[in-house]
């Protein structure tokens, strides 16, 4: 499935890392979440969220547990495994190289690019 | 979760993931709705958020990685259903395959057993075939078997490997019971151990009794026990006459114990034989070497340390071990000219396959015609290319799977009667059994067949012109797919035309070979070794007075004409070739003309049916004292003296003493090796008389005798009478290996008749496939063309216009079949020619036959519906459709 935001290819999955490794959440949580901390700039593309969560359960990164919300409903909550933290920080590490980068470039002026 | 725990617990899964949207899809409703919005709207928006369920669904699914498991299972279950749908046409195509299949396994099991297969010994990728071999070779070769004191030395010497000695000996038992001819075998004290063969009754050989002083002890096959001891335990200890010598029995060998592919019922030590060849170091009493690689030690290591052996040996013992080393080479089963055979066997059985693949994938083609309407409407629905391609194989891999299922049962009933069809005795017989091997092979072959007949009408699935498919019904792929089925037809051809040529040769050399003279009569002769007894055998005086009374006793019997003692029986075994030279400068040994030497007593000629050219042959006055004479043959005649008349001159023979011997007369030349192995390369032949052989050799002699005699009527009859006769000078008398003269011609053809007689039946197969095939294309064809053929006939055009417009397709294809079939089937015929004595290369006549046959047989399968097609009616046929 295509991303159809704008989001860049395999941000989504860093930002969900992200918002799960601040505690146990559930997908619903995550989405809302994912509004409030980009100030709704960032609309969690449309479908993209659970086949998300699915694969970052399949490789081990998260994991996850049913248990009750707080108002008595039964939810699957999603925690970061080890191996999770690990690929969070390298992610979140070459993600702040890749932005330097771009900054950089973005803030040279004209006629310094040659 | 690995990907397999996900498989298994699927329903669970989706479950879950069924729970986990509709929570998401209920909190936001609910939190919408806390904002003030209508409930149905708020629903809405949350279905809306979280994108479509069953979109969402699918690619949560897909993330799993198993779909193309799942994807198999609905193949697989669509694959059945469509086969229950046309349950003819998958029970033809699951029995050609069975066929096909059951066939390939079959000779692959022989394979398996006789050539893959090692010895059925402890650790047998460590045993070694020792032997001697010389620098300069002689018209033998230039390895040789182990003479004892270099054994003797080189098993002490060695560090590198153990190794251990036996000979087959052979001789009468003659205690307890009545007295038999039994196979038996000396072996070294080591060799038991060193297969791992421990007996499980009593003990095996210790190395003190591998002495010639040590007291007699021998081990008694598990059939002997039974046979001979009832197979009782008190049996240990019990002795055996046998060979003239008590033996003590120290213990029973295992069940199906055999050495090599040999069966022998005594085994004693070969360190207590006390003939005088066992201690010359120039004499090589057939004695092999088998040894044990230490571990840790390589091959080249042993190989090294056997030269540096070799090299002392010849140092120390200069005048028998001169040039004289030892080679190791790994141990393996020796199984003659029968691993050709087997292979010849499976490349037809796999050309038989192929035929049947190739079948069913142009009858998968035709019906891929009437279904690609089907095709085209997936496509629209947007199934990709991969997916139908997918789904075409899974079903033609189903198809190929349940025929290898059916044929691997086939293979199981007809393994143990094709087995004993075998011509002569199969080496290795009982190693033949089905294994994983065989099952891996019949599960790979099923699959390979299923996808290529499936690869080919898959790759046809439909993406271009799916409009126009789906507009013009079922017609639209006839284009394409009539190339495709021409193609596949002609390749079945050519199949079948490497088949039918290689019959066809065949058949053509049996012909041949069984029309021609084997130089003696075959009828009314029978031949059997005859083994005097033990008593008089170290005697050389008592040796002639116990052939001579057997002669006399066998020629007394009612019904026989005469009787004569011979050493090598035509057509049997045996190969006393020396060298010779016609005068007495003789060149060095290996540069020597080789002879067959055979010893014969006087009424030989007689017997066997033999004329006399010129001279006289043998009789009573040639004795140990007279002038020595031989009778040569026309051959050797012309090449030892030419033109020149042979009668009264010399040849001398080395290995027959210093003395010349003198030509007394000419007889014509006998196929000894028989009709095909005569025929490849043929040997000069001697007589001498067996009243000259000298006292030295005469025990040596005397264990190869064999008498033939000719009888009035059918020679099986005498063979009672025979029997009881020569018991009466000595009990333990014995016969062996009884036969006839023409059971014996009969065998020397057995393998070339066998091959022929498979190779005729998969050539008819492969014949009626390919008609089948044909027939079918042309029906196919002429279905398509039916309203054209309606508007030609319309229009006046002959019914003979027709059919020579039906005929002109097939003839084009029998023809491309023909031409590629033929380049194969010379190709084939290279290969028979070097596998099959007798087979004369480049003989035109069975090739362009069995051309002919095909493209007879093929014409006529065409013609049926050709004819159809001209009849067809026009008004019919253009009503149609």
């Amino acid at each position: 499935m295509t991303p159809k935001s704008d989001l860049p290819q395999g941000t989504l999955d860093l930002l969900i890392m992200k918002i799960v490794a601040l505690g146990q959440v559930h997908g619903y949580a995550i989405a809302q979440r994912l509004q409030q901390v980009s100030r709704d700039v960032v609309q969690t593309p449309q479908g993209s969220l659970y086949p998300a969560l699915h694969r970052l359960e399949n490789r081990g990164f998260l994991d996850a547990v049913w248990k009750e919300t707080e108002s008595g409903r039964e939810a699957k909550f999603y925690r970061l495994t080890k191996k999770g933290r690990t690929q969070l920080e390298t992610e979140t590490a070459s993600w702040n190289r890749l932005a330097e980068a771009v900054s950089l470039i973005l803030s040279l002026s004209e006629g310094a690019a040659k | 979760m690995t990907w397999w725990q996900r498989l298994l617990r699927r329903s669970e899964l989706e479950g879950r993931l069924d729970q986990e949207l509709r929570f998401h899809i209920e909190e936001h409703t609910a939190n919408l709705i806390a904002e003030g919005v209508e409930p149905t709207e708020a629903r809405r928006r949350a279905r809306l958020s979280v994108g479509g369920p069953e979109q969402v669904k699918e690619s949560c699914r897909d993330v799993r990685g198993t779909r193309w498991i799942e994807d198999l299972w609905t193949d697989l279950r669509y694959a059945l259903r469509t086969i229950r749908q046309r349950p003819g046409f998958a029970a033809v195509v699951a029995l050609t395959m069975a066929l096909g299949i059951g066939s390939t396994t079959l000779i692959f099991t022989l394979l398996n057993g006789v050539l893959f297969k090692p010895f059925p010994y402890h650790n047998p990728n460590r045993l070694l075939a020792l032997q001697e071999k010389t620098v300069q070779a002689t018209q033998f070769g230039n390895l040789w078997a182990f003479s004892y004191p270099n054994y003797l030395d080189l098993h002490a010497a060695t560090r590198s490997l153990d190794a251990a000695a036996f000979r087959y000996t052979g001789g009468t038992l003659s205690q307890p019971g009545d007295a038999e001819y039994i196979a038996s075998c000396e072996v070294s004290a080591e060799l038991l151990p060193l297969l791992g063969i421990s007996p499980p009754l009593g003990r095996t050989f210790t190395t003190q009794e591998d002495q010639p002083a040590a007291a007699p002890v021998a081990l008694i096959s598990d059939a002997l026990w039974k046979r001979k001891f009832g197979g009782n335990p008190e049996a240990l200890g019990g002795t055996l006459a046998f060979s003239g010598q008590q033996y003590a029995v120290i213990g029973v060998l295992p069940a199906g114990f055999q050495i090599a592919d040999d069966t022998v019922d005594v085994v004693t030590l070969i360190g207590q034989d006390t003939q005088p060849v066992m201690k010359a170091r120039d004499a090589h009493p057939r004695i092999a070497v088998w040894a044990r690689l230490h571990d840790g030690t390589t091959l080249d290591q042993a190989r090294t340390e056997l030269t540096v052996i070799g090299s002392r040996l010849a140092a120390a013992y200069p005048r028998s071990n001169e040039g004289r080393t030892f080679i190791a080479d790994p141990l393996r089963p020796y199984i003659g000219d029968v691993g050709s055979t087997i292979w010849l066997l499976f490349g037809a059985v796999t050309l038989l396959l192929l035929i049947g693949c190739v079948n069913i994938a142009s009858l998968l083609v035709a019906r891929a015609s009437s279904r690609s309407h089907e095709m085209a409407v997936r496509v629209a629905l947007g199934a990709g290319r991969g997916r139908l391609i997918r789904q075409c194989l899974t079903e033609s891999v189903v198809l190929g799977l349940i025929g290898g299922f059916l044929g691997t049962a086939l293979m199981f009933l007809a393994l143990k009667p094709f087995v004993a069809l075998w011509p002569g005795t199969l080496p290795r017989a009982e190693e033949v059994q089905a294994d994983w091997r065989v099952f891996a092979f019949a599960a790979a072959v099923s699959l390979l067949s299923g996808l290529l007949f499936g690869a080919i009408p898959a790759l046809r699935a439909p993406t271009r012109d799916l409009e126009r498919t789906l507009r013009g019904g079922a017609r639209a792929l006839v284009g394409g797919s009539h190339r495709l089925q021409s193609i596949l037809v002609a390749s079945e051809l050519a199949l079948a035309v490497v088949l039918l040529v290689s019959a066809g040769l065949l058949g053509s050399t049996v012909l041949r070979l069984s029309s021609l003279d084997p130089g003696v009569n075959i009828l009314n002769v029978l031949v059997t070794r005859l083994a005097l007894s033990p008593s008089v055998v170290a005697n050389p005086a008592a040796i002639r007075i116990g052939w001579q009374d057997i002669l006399d006793r066998t020629r007394a019997l009612p019904g026989v004409q005469s009787v004569a003692m011979v050493d090598t029986v035509p057509m049997r075994e045996g190969n006393n070739q020396i060298g010779y030279w016609p005068s007495s400068a003789l060149p060095p040994r290996n540069e020597m003309p080789l002879l067959l030497a055979s010893s014969v007593s006087p009424d030989y000629l007689k017997v066997m049916g033999i004329a006399l050219r010129a001279g006289r042959f043998f009789d009573a006055n040639d004795r140990l004292d007279s002038q020595r004479v031989a009778v040569i043959d026309e051959v050797l005649a012309r090449r030892a003296f030419g033109d020149s008349p042979a009668l009264g001159k010399q040849l001398w023979i080395p290995d027959m003493g210093a003395e010349p011997v003198e030509v007394i007369g000419v007889v014509p030349h006998v196929r000894y090796w028989g009709y095909a192995e005569d025929d490849a390369q043929v040997r000069a032949q001697l007589y001498y008389p067996f009243a000259q052989v000298p006292d030295r050799l005469l025990r040596r002699w005397s264990e190869l005798m064999s008498i033939a005699v000719r009888t009035e009527n059918a020679p099986l009859g005498i063979v009672e009478p025979l029997r009881r006769a020569i018991r009466v000078s000595a009990r333990d008398q014995v016969l062996t290996e009884i036969r006839t003269m023409d059971q014996l011609a009969e065998s020397t053809l057995a393998r070339h008749r066998f091959l022929l007689v498979l190779f005729g039946a998969f050539a008819g197969t492969a014949l009626l496939l390919g008609c089948i095939g044909i027939y079918g294309v042309i029906a196919f064809l002429s279905r398509q063309r039916v309203r054209e053929f309606g508007v030609r006939i319309a229009l006046g055009a002959d019914p003979r216009d027709i059919l020579r417009l039906v005929l002109r397709q097939s003839v084009g294809m029998i023809a491309a079949g023909v031409v590629l079939g033929s380049v194969l089937a010379y190709a084939t015929e290279l290969l028979l020619v070097r596998s099959v004595a007798g087979l004369q290369p480049h003989d035109p006549l069975p090739f362009l036959a069995m051309l002919a046959l095909l493209i007879g047989a093929a014409l006529a399968a065409s013609l049926a519906p050709a004819r159809k097609a001209s009849r067809t009616s026009p008004i019919n046929a253009l009503r149609q459709d």
